[in-house]
């Protein structure tokens, strides 16, 4: 075979081949080969709307949060007039990091290695991010330089979803309320405080950031929808009961009459990619806590959430666990909390987690939340420890020469998918055990792996075939 | 006679020898605390720890010169760190580790700890303020490996004829973890 025979083959590696949705089976090589986190990186991350940041880490003018959108790294500025902007953070000149600080306040972005400096002071500059200083600018370029062209690469697409900042590098993309579609009564509830009130939230102060040797999709599947794994994985942790009702309770608090985590909790999947482990009827109580008073507190913010919703004719289910395709996942209960997955190489990731509350939380409140949220996720976190287990050690023995002929088993409730009310989606026949959610993921992301333009993207979301397939099932059961 | 062992008087200017040996006999609670730890002897370690003992290890950032006093780390009691517990959630930890379904531990990790750089920054018996490095190294399974090294600060009291850790807050020199999970006591 000579190196052209090898680059036409690689050339023709096409993502959709690699996953067989009808059968439920789905290549290794998409967990382990270079040459996929290599398309996954050109084509689907600069396409897709990224969770970057929370409105609450850049506050006042001049507050800056270091991000990641796939490869690239970022700034999440607020500028002086209150807007949030997303900037490159690479220096046009010779591409040096402007700032390597993880967070921060400057109205100018100053590059250690020549000096250019970019401001985000509109009385100084048009648009934040535009060279302001250049040293020898008259001398080295006879002040030639057309500044506003060599300003840093600036995000077009920014999108604030009551805090949330998301972004997308693709001007062609389609509108971020498009883009999520029904799925944002998940988001919705992830914002929302916990009395209703909309998105009176924010972060605690302090990002986990860890590394995995795990491919990133991984994770996202694992808050897509497998609450599957939860009884063999996390059962070292629910055996201590590390919950709100205290020792010998559910983890997430579940009320005992809710019949568990399970019960009513069907999945819903997205044909946008996106998945929830459960349903916006899926009607969860806040906990039993082990302290009365905060039981009577959340049982308070649940009555006045309830009574809000129902006026306002919106569901009150919709918490979680719960992946936005493509990395960024997150719990809207207990705990409440973002993870996005950065992807850094075929079998390394980087994990970042922030945790949400209330803003108007009394001191009490927060702090219980805050001792929760850290006993509970995180790599020190007594739930979350397992799970760094499973996806490094499954992407290690995925690896292998003779491992990548055989692929994952995806068949759970293939061919019985349930009809739902949200457009576009469909639901699990099963509780637990369901992988529609994965199954339309990665068929989502093999469109968008396989670089399919947004008029077809957008076609074949546009229809749920799963629908159809469905009604022609259940009319040939009748 | 060491003051140590007369008891509650506050060690206002100790003599050269009564530091020397109160740092010995400091040191040598360390170090076998440390040995309890990693030959995993936990109900014995858990011994050690008061009842109102508690745990943090804030996280790190990058931030900017002038802004490192105030703003380097997390803020123990308000913020999001590593770890910012009291003992009943330690204890909560040796549970899961005593389940034998903890995967994050099973098989069991090779842990070491090494306490150095130990000194006494504040005698005010029965307490004891203590300043050291740890650097905790981590192997399991084959090849995953973590070393986890900073500076902590222990606050010890004397309780009897032995001490308790009644205060421990650990600064890891890492703002990203590069180990993939923290199911160790570091």
């Amino acid at each position: 075979m000579t190196i052209e025979d090898l680059e036409r083959s690689a050339e023709q590696i096409r993502a959709s081949d690699l996953i067989d949705i009808e059968s439920g089976q789905i290549s290794r090589e998409i967990f382990v080969d270079d040459r996929i986190h290599k398309m996954e990186l050109e084509n689907l991350f600069p396409r897709a709307w990224l969770f970057v940041g929370h409105a609450s880490q850049v506050p006042n003018a001049g507050d800056f949060f270091s991000s990641w959108m796939g490869s690239d790294p970022v700034l999440m500025t607020r500028d002086d007039k209150g807007e949030v902007f997303v900037l490159l953070n690479s220096c046009r000149h010779r591409g040096m990091r402007v700032s390597r600080y993880d967070e921060g306040n400057t109205m100018q972005f100053t590059c250690p290695y020549h000096a250019w400096s970019y401001s985000i002071d509109g009385s100084l500059v048009d648009v934040p991010g535009d060279l302001h200083g250049v040293p020898h600018m008259k001398s080295a370029y006879q002040g030639m330089l057309d500044k506003a062209k060599w300003g840093l690469v600036r995000c077009p697409r920014v999108h604030n979803y009551k805090g949330l900042i998301f972004a997308t590098w693709d001007p062609e993309a389609p509108d971020f309320e498009e883009y999520a579609g029904e799925f944002h009564w998940w988001l919705d509830n992830l914002t929302d405080a916990f009395d209703g009130t909309e998105g009176e939230t924010e972060v605690f102060r302090g990002v986990m950031k860890w590394r995995i040797k795990s491919n990133w999709k991984f994770v996202s599947e694992n808050f897509l929808g497998d609450t599957y794994h939860g009884a063999s994985t996390h059962a070292s942790v629910e055996a201590v009961g590390i919950g709100p009702g205290g020792r010998g309770k559910r983890r997430h608090g579940e009320r005992q009459n809710q019949g568990g985590f399970s019960k009513g909790r069907m999945k819903t999947s997205f044909r946008l990619g996106h998945g929830a482990s459960d349903n916006l009827a899926y009607e969860l109580p806040y906990p039993e806590f082990a302290e009365p008073e905060l039981t009577e507190y959340f049982d308070a913010a649940w009555a006045k959430r309830a009574e809000k919703l129902r006026a306002e004719g919106r569901p009150l289910g919709g918490r979680g666990p719960a992946t936005m395709f493509p990395n960024m996942s997150f719990s809207a209960g207990f705990p409440r909390t973002i993870l996005v997955a950065h992807p850094i190489s075929a079998t390394e990731t980087e994990v970042w987690r922030w945790f949400i509350v209330d803003k108007s939380a009394p001191d009490h409140v927060r702090e219980w939340l805050r001792q929760y949220y850290m006993r509970y996720a995180g790599p020190g976190g007594m739930t979350e420890q397992d799970d760094m287990e499973n996806w490094d050690y499954a992407t290690q023995a995925s690896t292998g020469v003779v491992a990548r002929r055989f692929p994952y088993n995806y068949q759970q409730g293939l061919g019985r998918e349930q009809l739902s009310e949200l457009p576009g989606a469909v639901h699990s026949d099963h509780a637990i055990a369901g992988e529609v959610n994965a199954r339309a993921f990665y068929r989502r992301w093999s469109e968008f792996v396989d670089n399919l333009d947004w008029p077809e993207l957008t076609r074949r979301a546009s229809v749920d075939d799963r629908v159809d397939a469905i009604i022609g099932r259940e009319a040939a059961e009748a | 006679m060491t003051a140590t062992q007369e008891g509650t008087t506050e060690m206002t200017s100790p003599t050269p020898m009564e530091r020397m040996a109160l740092h010995y006999e400091i040191s040598d609670f360390l170090f076998r605390e440390a040995d309890l730890l990693d030959e995993r002897r936990y109900t014995e370690w858990l011994d050690l720890l008061a009842d109102d003992y508690q745990y943090s290890v804030p996280m790190r950032m990058n931030v900017k010169y002038d802004d490192v006093a105030r703003l380097e780390q997390t803020r123990e009691g308000a913020e999001v760190c590593w770890f910012d517990e009291p003992k009943d959630t330690v204890e909560m930890r040796v549970t899961q580790l005593e389940t034998g379904v903890h995967w994050a531990e099973e098989p069991v990790s090779r842990v070491s700890h090494l306490v150095t750089n130990i000194r006494l920054d504040e005698i005010s018996l029965p307490e004891v303020e203590v300043s050291c490095r740890f650097l905790v190294y981590r192997n399991r399974v084959a090849d995953e490996t973590d070393f986890l090294v900073g500076r902590r600060r222990d606050r010890l009291r004397r309780v009897g004829d032995d001490w308790q850790v009644c205060r421990r807050t650990l600064l890891l020199d890492q703002s990203v973890l590069l180990a993939k999970n923290l199911s160790i006591f570091v």
